[in-house]
């Protein structure tokens, strides 16, 4: 009998723990106790056997830690080997009279995931795969995932399962006090991401005891439609007289898994600190309970890496703003490869309230695969909102979603055949709420009736990949009623028709029902309370209309969903402006503007600004208000009256001053000054100092290409040739990585002789720099701008 | 050689050292305002994980670090320890670094005073003070063999790359000579 199989009508009992009792055994601390499969094959098969003769069903594997980044492959090879033997000679052995299974155990890396940590996604996967290839070798029967922190390196484990093997896998991840993954996940967050990638059971392990994981458990239990495993510590370690004791007994540990399994856990097990007495009693204490069946949840949900967004019956705001369509700025952010730009667009949507961002780059030119990709993966290191993923390339699709930590929305699949050909596949392997449009070959039909049926077509065509139809939100397209008097009424009777007779969610662009009439955000809201009222499920929509969030506040409290009505009360509340105060002060300024930058008044500068550019050169702005300010401020700093900061929101002030004139310049640059091209070195992910640098350097007109952090060498090299780049700055905190600022300086000197060399950071000095060949050490932003300066004007 | 997990509440704020890590050295009533802003904002973002194993002396005696060797003279265990305050804070970092370095550096110093703070907290049970990897000749290196005896990424969720960083970033990893 296969697990999958067994687990259809009993309860699945699992092992306990490992590393406490080799420890007994007499494992050193730091040894790698995967070498014992080897050395000590005996210990290893006699604690798995104890295990299977106390009822365990499922032994995992002594390959916590077996992964390529720990042994050579060729060492991993045996290992992997050596631990199945092992378990597989223990079942031979033991008296347990059960259906026994072997499962490959794999464990997280201990690496970080970038963009926090230096280990790439793709690697990772990579590292997995190589684990999953030998167990499948070597005849494992399932793959348990277990003890993972971080819901990335989860999606790594198990994406790399999935592609190497065809075996069932368990996930199980390890939750902190606070009912979080150590990097932020919830448990329903957890539940739509495992479940949509096909995981065949997902639960809790390690951490804490039972008891204090129940919460955890009742989580899973509420939101999971495949079976919920539980594998508890023996609550906490502590020391009795110099001996290390877990404060939770076999028999109280078995009263409280037994407990979780009458809720509904259909597997189960111990962790650290249980021994075969735990599993023994656990097995009894369950004993007559009867396993609970499955079922399906039918949840409509999306996550990020913190939580999941539930599809339910308040409505859902989907930002519409990071999209290149019709937006001058977008579009030259998108083609400048200025990703700050986009993330800030983000970060102010998110701000306004949205609960999903869409997120759309598609431009002529550019490469949407990498371009997607990226906007992607800097938007969810700093954006704990889910992504809806907006493209009709297929290849940016596959590469968003696979990187996507979390369940995505897809936007969109459509009723044509080759549309659903592309997509579905990919919604089935990634995961994702599938955006559904009502059109097809034939375009949109006119009326309800027809995308109706559209919507069936595109249903039934799902259902053959096993998608199921909660993971569907249907678009019937709203439709401009300038040009068709009755296209908004067909949209709202394709809603109602959807939500009632299919039961499906919906989703529109309201926006596009107004479009060549006046006053259109009037239209747009009451276009979407009217869906609302249909059952409109949710909008994709502009966050900066005032009008559509007070119909959104409205409608959440007209309809019983805003207790107290408080969240319709603060928000009438924030819509006041909030007018920014400025002290008095009796210093002389030249201008109100050189006032505003110097005291940091970021909204003031920019209001002054605008007010200033009809009348004045937007150039002489710069030169007569901009840079004075900032000199004046610069030299405070300098002189140290004026403190870091401070001197941060001057510069903050002026540059809200600069994206006013650029908005203002047919070219859309504020000066011609030479590129500047800066990176944090190979290695370092620090960059507040870098960050701080290109924010004066930009204060000062120069257009700065901004490498990131823990960039290549060879990469900072290839962008200096491409912008012949006059001068590049290094940054570089520990001395761990000099050598790759020495080793950059190196190869910058062979290809890009012209290019002058700033470096900076905690670990260097003046001395430092001159050895490892850089032409100046700045010791802080206004001495990098200073030098800058000097050599623009050497050369005029 | 039991390694333990523990997770503290937030230790007591002092502002001061906070403002003094964000490069202010006197008065600046602007900027401490933009700082309650940020302490709100971190309150629920920040974690406090350490863990920890006591150790023999005898363990140490190989590494080559004679300011080591000092600090632990006299003495007859250590006691090892990796704290951090979390991934939270890192990425408020990251956020602000877009839209204002202004926040983004106070929240840098925001997470390097909680962080030694975490750490004054566990190290005053102790009568020893801590002596970290890269102080005086220890090397960084070092941190591998913290890494490898307390099993830092499963217990609190920290990890090292290759270039001897720690992620999260605020986070320390220190030993304490206990006589």
């Amino acid at each position: 009998m296969n697990i999958i199989d067994f687990l259809k009508n009993n309860i699945v009992f699992l092992d306990g723990g490992m590393g406490t009792l080799l420890q007994g055994r007499g494992l050193a601390a730091g040894e790698l106790p995967e070498r014992w499969n080897i050395e000590h094959p005996e210990v290893i098969v006699d604690i798995h056997r104890a295990y299977f003769d106390a009822g365990s069903n499922i032994v995992n594997t002594n390959t916590f830690g077996a992964n390529i980044l720990k042994f050579s492959a060729e060492e991993l090879d045996r290992i992997v080997k050596a631990a199945i033997e092992n378990a597989r000679k223990a079942a031979e052995l033991s008296v347990g009279s059960q259906e026994k299974f072997v499962a490959l155990d794999i464990g997280p890396t201990g690496k970080m995931l970038k963009p926090y940590g230096d280990l790439d996604f793709e690697d990772a996967v990579r590292i997995f795969a190589e684990t999953v290839k030998l167990g499948v070798k070597h005849g494992a029967d399932l793959i348990v995932i277990e003890t993972m922190n971080d819901s990335y390196e989860t999606k790594a484990a198990l994406l790399a399962a999935k592609e190497n093997s065809a075996l069932p896998v368990f996930v199980s991840n390890a939750y902190s006090e606070d009912g979080k993954l150590m990097t932020g996940a919830s448990p329903a967050a957890m539940v739509a991401m495992l479940e949509g990638m096909g995981a065949d059971a997902i639960g809790v392990n390690c951490s804490l005891g039972p008891k204090a994981l129940a919460p955890v458990v009742e989580e899973y239990l509420k939101y999971a439609s495949v079976p919920v495993l539980l594998k508890p510590n023996a609550g906490l370690p502590c020391s009795v007289c110099g001996e290390t004791h877990y404060d939770v007994s076999a028999d109280e540990f078995a009263a409280e898994v037994a407990a979780l399994v009458k809720k509904g856990v259909r597997i189960a097990g111990g962790c650290c600190g249980t021994t075969p007495e735990y599993i023994s009693a656990t097995v009894k204490a369950c004993e007559g309970i009867k396993p609970t069946a499955i079922q399906k949840k039918n949840i409509t949900c999306v996550s990020s890496y913190t939580h999941a967004v539930i599809f339910d019956e308040a409505p859902i705001l989907i930002g519409e703003r990071i999209n290149p369509t019709g937006k001058k700025r977008f579009k030259e952010a998108l083609k400048a490869h200025d990703i700050g730009y986009i993330l800030k667009e983000g970060i102010a949507e998110q701000d306004k309230g949205v609960h999903i961002l869409d997120v759309n780059v598609g431009l002529p030119d550019i490469d949407e695969v990498s371009m997607l990709t990226e906007v992607v993966c800097e938007l969810q290191a700093i954006i704990d909102l889910p992504l809806q993923i907006d493209t009709s390339n297929a290849a940016a699709m596959e590469s968003a979603l696979r990187r996507y930590n979390g369940k995505a929305m897809i936007n969109s699949v459509s009723g044509k055949q080759e549309s659903m050909d592309a997509v579905f596949p990919l919604a089935k392997k990634y995961g994702g709420l599938i955006v559904a449009l009502t059109l097809d070959d034939s375009g949109i039909p006119s009326t309800a009736e027809e995308r109706f049926e559209i919507a069936k077509r595109i249903l039934a065509e799902a259902e053959k990949y096993g998608i199921d139809k909660k993971d569907l939100i249907f678009d019937p397209l709203a439709m401009t009623i300038s040009a068709d008097t009755g296209a908004a009424r067909e949209t709202l009777r394709a809603v109602g028709m959807i939500k009632r007779e299919l039961g499906c969610h919906t989703s529109l662009g309201v926006s596009n029902v107004s479009f060549g009439l006046p006053n259109r955000d009037v239209i747009n809201s009451n276009f979407f309370a009217l869906a609302l009222g249909r059952g409109l499920s949710a909008a994709i929509m502009n966050p900066y209309s005032a009008e559509m969030m007070n119909t959104y506040y409205s409608y959440r409290a007209l309809a019983g969903l805003d207790e107290n009505c408080s969240d319709f009360i603060s928000s009438v509340q924030s819509v006041g402006t909030v007018a920014q105060t400025v002290t008095e002060v009796k210093e002389n300024f030249a201008s109100e503007l050189q006032k505003a930058i110097v005291k940091g008044l970021k909204d003031r500068a920019a209001d002054l600004t605008e007010s200033m550019i009809a009348e004045n050169d937007p150039l002489l702005i710069v030169q007569n208000e901009i840079i004075p300010a900032l000199d004046t401020v610069g030299v405070g700093f300098e002189k140290k009256t004026v403190y870091l900061p401070q001197l941060l929101m001057s510069a903050e002030a002026a540059k809200s001053a600069f994206e006013v004139i650029k908005a203002h310049m047919p070219s859309g640059k504020a000066s011609d000054k030479p590129p500047f091209v800066i990176a944090t070195v190979k290695g370092d992910i620090h960059d507040i100092g870098k960050n701080i640098v290109k924010l004066i350097l930009e204060n000062y007109g120069y257009p700065v290409c901004d490498l990131g952090r823990d960039v290549p060498p060879e990469k900072i090299v290839e962008e200096t040739v491409r912008l012949h780049a006059p001068i590049v700055g290094l940054s570089a905190l520990m001395t761990t990585t000099v050598p790759a600022m020495e080793e950059t300086i190196k190869q910058l000197r062979k290809k890009a002789p012209w290019a002058k060399i700033i470096v900076g950071g905690a670990v260097l000095n003046r001395e430092y720099a001159e050895r490892i060949g850089a032409d100046k050490y700045a010791k802080d932003a206004m001495e990098a701008v200073r030098y800058a300066e000097a050599m623009q004007n050497a050369k005029c | 050689m039991m390694v333990y997990t523990k997770t503290y509440d937030a230790p007591p704020i002092d502002r001061r050292e906070i403002m003094r890590y964000a490069g202010v050295r006197g008065d600046a009533p602007e900027i401490e305002a933009i700082l309650d802003e940020c302490l709100k904002e971190s309150e629920n973002k920040l974690t406090y994980k350490l863990c920890y194993g006591e150790f023999p002396v005898s363990f140490f005696v190989s590494v080559d670090s004679k300011d080591l060797k000092k600090h632990l003279e006299g003495c007859d265990k250590v006691i090892l320890f990796a704290a951090t305050v979390g991934i939270g804070i890192d990425r408020l970092i990251s956020r602000y670094a877009s839209i204002s370095p202004t926040k983004s550096l106070l929240f840098q110093a925001i997470g390097a005073e909680r962080i030694e703070a975490l750490c004054d907290e566990f190290n005053s049970e102790f009568v020893g003070s801590r002596f970290s990897p890269g102080y005086g000749d220890l090397p960084l290196e070092f941190q591998k063999e913290i890494f490898r005896l307390l099993d830092c990424p499963k217990r609190i969720g920290l990890t090292l790359n290759e270039s001897m960083l720690m992620s999260p970033t605020k986070s320390v990893t220190a030993i304490i000579g206990v006589k």
